[in-house]
C-alpha cells in the first residue's frame, strides 16, 4: 500500500516491509550479520535503519511527518512496531505529537502477543491496543494480522486518510510470534505449546492459499514455481552477503561525523 | 555596532538563521506565544509563523526525537529543552540515535539538528533548573557540545552549530544570559566549532575554562601571568590550542561547575597528563563543583567554584 515516496520507520521485526518495499534481501543479512552497510538503504526509498530500543523511534516519524507537512510534500509516514512497545513512554509521546499536529502519520502495531516472555495482558490493561487511539484523539481499528487483505486495506484506508489530510491511524494487526523471540530465546519457557500450535494454521500464507484454492487460482504447479522461485532469492541474497568483502575498519572513524575531529584523526593515525 | 546580552545575541542569531534558511525552525516547550521562558525565541512566532515555531506538548524525548525525524527529512531543527536539568528523558533519543544515525545508515541519514538548553547554577532557581552536566554529552560519539561564554561568541557559535552537519548541544548559562552585554554586529559572522579561543596570553599558567565559569577565572587570574583558554566547544576537542598552551606555561588549573568526579575536566586532565607530561611543572588542577546533589538556592553560592577557590588552586600550581 505504501509508496517509495513515503517514509517508513521500521523497528526489528519488519523483515516483510523491507522485502515488499524492495530493499535488497542481501542487506538485511548483512545488517544482522554485524555490519551497519546493511541498513544503508539504497537512495529510491525512504526506510530509516531498523529501531533497536523499542519504540524509540516513534518520535522520528513523527518529526518526519512534520516535516512532509512544513514542506508541503504529499507522502505519508508509516511506524512500525510491537505491542510491547505500546508500554513505552515514546509511544504515547509520538501518538500525542501526531494527534495534537493532526499529522500525516499511521502507526501499525504488530500485536503479536509477546514482547519476548511478557504477554500482551501484562503490557496493558486495555481491552486492544487500537482503542487507544481514542484517547489521542484520532482514528484507530483492530485487524486480523493475519488476514493480508484486511492488513492491506486498513493501511491503504489510513494512507489516504493521511493524504487527505485527515491526521493520523492506528492500526493494531492481531496476530502471533509463532517463533521464538530470537535464536537466543527458547519460547516453551514461558507459553504452551498447544498455544503455538494453535496459531500455526492460522499462518497469513496458508490462509491466503486456502483463499486461492477457492477461487481457483491455486495449482500444484503454481506452488512449485512459487516456492522455487523463493527458494532462488534466498539462497541469492545469502550468496550475496556472504560474498560481500569485509567493511573497512576506518569506516567507524568515517562516519561517526561528517569530519574527522583532531581527536579521531590521531586515533586513525594510530590505528 | 549593539551592545547585546546573551538572550538578544542568540535570538538575533536565531532570526538571521531563520530568515537566511526556510528549513530552519524551532520547536520546544514555550518557544511561541510565550518568546520562551528566558525569552530568547520572543518575537520568531510573530515574524516567522508557528509553522516555524512550534510550542510542543511538555515531552522532552518526543520534541528531541521529531526533531531527530525531522533533521533527517532534510529540515535544520532547533529544539530547545527548557531546562538541562530536564533534558534527561530525552537522553535515549540523543544518545541512541541522534549521535548514531550518520553511523548507523553509514551516511545515508544524517542528523543536523541543535538542542538548546540553559544551564548552570547561580540564578535561585527551583530544584532542577541550575545542573551542569555537559560530560555526559561529550561522552557521547557524534555529538558536539558547544558552550558559548560571551554574547558575540554566543551568536557566532550559534550561527556555526545551526550549519553543522552534525547534531550539536548548545549550553547557554542561565548566569550569563543577563550578566553583560557586549557589541554583537548584526548580519553573518560565524565563530568557527571545535576551535578554543585564547582569552588572554600569559605565561605561567594556563586555565581552562568555558561558559559562566571563565568569568570567575577572569577575575581569579588577577596578578598572575596567566593564559587563560575559553574552550567553546568541548567536544570534539581542541587539542591543538590546549596543549600548544601546556608546552607554553607547564602548569594547568582546569575550572568547570560540573561535580568533580567524571566531569569534562576530568577528561581535560586525564588527555593533558598523558599526552603532555613532560612539559608540566605541577600537577594538573582541577577546580569543580562538589561531588554532591546540586543545592537549592540558598546554598548554590557555596557550591560553585568561586573567585577564591580558583585563585588558590592557581596559587598551589604556582608554588608547586
Amino acid at each position: 500500500a505504501l509508496e517509495k515516496t513515503d517514509w517508513v520507520f521500521p523497528s526489528f521485526r519488519e523483515n516483510g516491509v523491507y522485502i515488499a518495499l524492495g530493499h535488497p534481501p542481501h542487506m538485511i543479512l548483512q545488517y544482522w550479520s554485524g555490519d551497519e552497510r546493511g541498513l544503508r538503504t539504497t537512495e529510491d526509498k525512504n526506510i530509516f535503519p531498523v529501531c533497536i530500543p523499542v519504540a524509540s523511534h516513534l518520535p522520528h516519524a513523527v518529526g518526519a511527518a512534520m516535516a512532509a507537512k512544513y514542506r508541503g510534500d504529499k507522502i505519508v509516514v508509516a511506524a512500525y512496531f510491537g505491542d510491547g512497545g505500546t508500554s513505552k513512554g515514546d509511544f504515547h509521546e509520538a501518538l500525542n505529537f501526531a494527534g495534537v499536529f493532526r499529522l500525516p502519520v499511521i502507526f501499525i502495531c504488530q500485536n503479536n502477543q509477546w514482547a519476548i516472555s511478557v504477554p500482551r495482558e501484562r503490557q496493558t490493561a486495555s481491552r486492544t491496543i487500537a482503542q487507544k487511539a481514542i484517547a489521542y484523539g484520532f482514528h484507530g481499528l483492530q485487524v486480523d494480522g493475519n488476514d493480508i487483505f484486511a492488513v492491506y486495506r486498513a493501511t491503504k484506508e489510513a494512507l489516504d486518510r493521511a493524504k487527505g489530510g485527515e491526521g493520523p491511524t492506528l492500526i493494531e494487526c492481531f496476530t502471533y510470534r509463532v517463533s521464538d523471540h530470537t535464536t537466543a530465546d527458547d519460547a516453551s519457557r514461558y507459553r504452551k505449546k498447544e498455544e503455538v500450535d494453535g496459531w500455526k494454521t492460522k499462518d497469513p500464507l496458508l490462509r491466503l492459499r486456502l483463499y486461492m484454492e477457492k477461487k481457483g487460482l491455486w495449482t500444484a504447479e503454481y506452488q512449485k514455481e512459487v516456492e522455487l522461485k523463493a527458494k532462488a532469492e534466498v539462497d541469492k541474497a545469502e550468496k550475496e552477503a556472504e560474498s560481500i568483502a569485509h567493511p573497512d575498519p576506518r569506516d567507524m572513524f568515517t562516519y561517526t561525523y561528517a569530519a574527522l575531529s583532531q581527536r579521531l584523526q590521531r586515533e586513525v593515525k594510530d590505528f | 555596532m549593539t551592545k547585546l546580552n546573551m538572550v538578544q545575541a542568540i535570538n538575533l542569531a536565531l532570526r538571521e538563521e531563520m530568515q537566511r534558511d526556510k528549513d530552519v525552525l524551532i520547536l520546544g516547550e514555550d518557544v511561541g506565544r510565550d518568546g520562551g521562558v528566558f525569552r530568547v525565541t520572543e518575537g520568531l512566532l510573530d515574524r516567522f509563523g508557528p509553522e516555524r515555531v512550534v510550542d510542543t506538548p511538555l515531552a522532552e524525548s518526543a520534541i528531541v526525537g521529531a526533531a531527530i525525524g525531522m533533521a533527517s527529512y532534510g529540515l535544520k531543527p532547533i529544539a530547545e529543552i527548557q531546562f538541562l536539568g530536564f533534558i534527561y528523558p530525552a537522553m535515549d533519543q540523543i544518545s541512541n540515535h541522534s549521535s548514531r544515525l550518520r553511523s548507523r545508515s553509514r551516511g545515508r541519514y544524517t542528523c543536523p539538528l541543535v538542542i538548546r538548553a540553559p544551564y548552570g547554577a547561580g540564578i535561585k532557581a527551583p530544584e532542577h533548573h541550575s545542573e551542569s552536566c555537559e560530560a555526559l554529552f561529550c561522552h557521547m560519539p557524534g555529538i558536539k557540545v558547544v558552550m558559548p561564554s560571551s554574547p558575540y561568541y554566543a551568536k557566532g557559535l550559534l550561527i556555526s552549530s545551526i550549519r553543522d552537519p552534525d547534531p550539536v548541544l548548545f549550553l547557554e548559562s542561565t548566569r550569563l544570559y543577563r550578566l553583560l552585554k557586549e557589541d554583537v554586529p548584526e548580519g553573518e559572522y560565524v565563530v568557527p566549532l571545535e576551535k578554543a579561543r585564547v582569552v588572554q596570553e600569559g605565561k605561567d599558567v594556563t586555565i581552562i575554562s568555558w561558559g559562566f565559569m571563565l568569568h570567575r577565572v577572569l577575575q581569579a587570574v588577577e596578578g598572575f601571568d596567566a593564559e587563560v583558554i575559553d574552550l567553546m566547544t568541548l567536544n570534539p576537542l581542541d587539542e591543538e590550542t590546549i596543549y600548544g598552551s601546556v608546552k607554553k606555561t607547564g602548569r594547568i588549573v582546569i575550572v568547570n561547575e560540573e561535580p568533580k568526579t567524571g566531569s569534562f575536566g576530568s577528561e581535560l586532565s586525564a588527555s593533558i597528563a598523558e599526552d603532555m607530561m613532560l612539559f608540566l611543572k605541577s600537577p594538573v588542577m582541577r577546580v569543580s563543583a562538589y561531588d554532591t546533589v546540586l543545592p537549592l538556592p540558598r546554598l548554590e553560592e557555596y557550591y560553585m567554584p568561586s573567585v577564591e577557590k580558583i585563585r588558590k588552586s592557581i596559587a598551589d600550581a604556582m608554588r608547586y
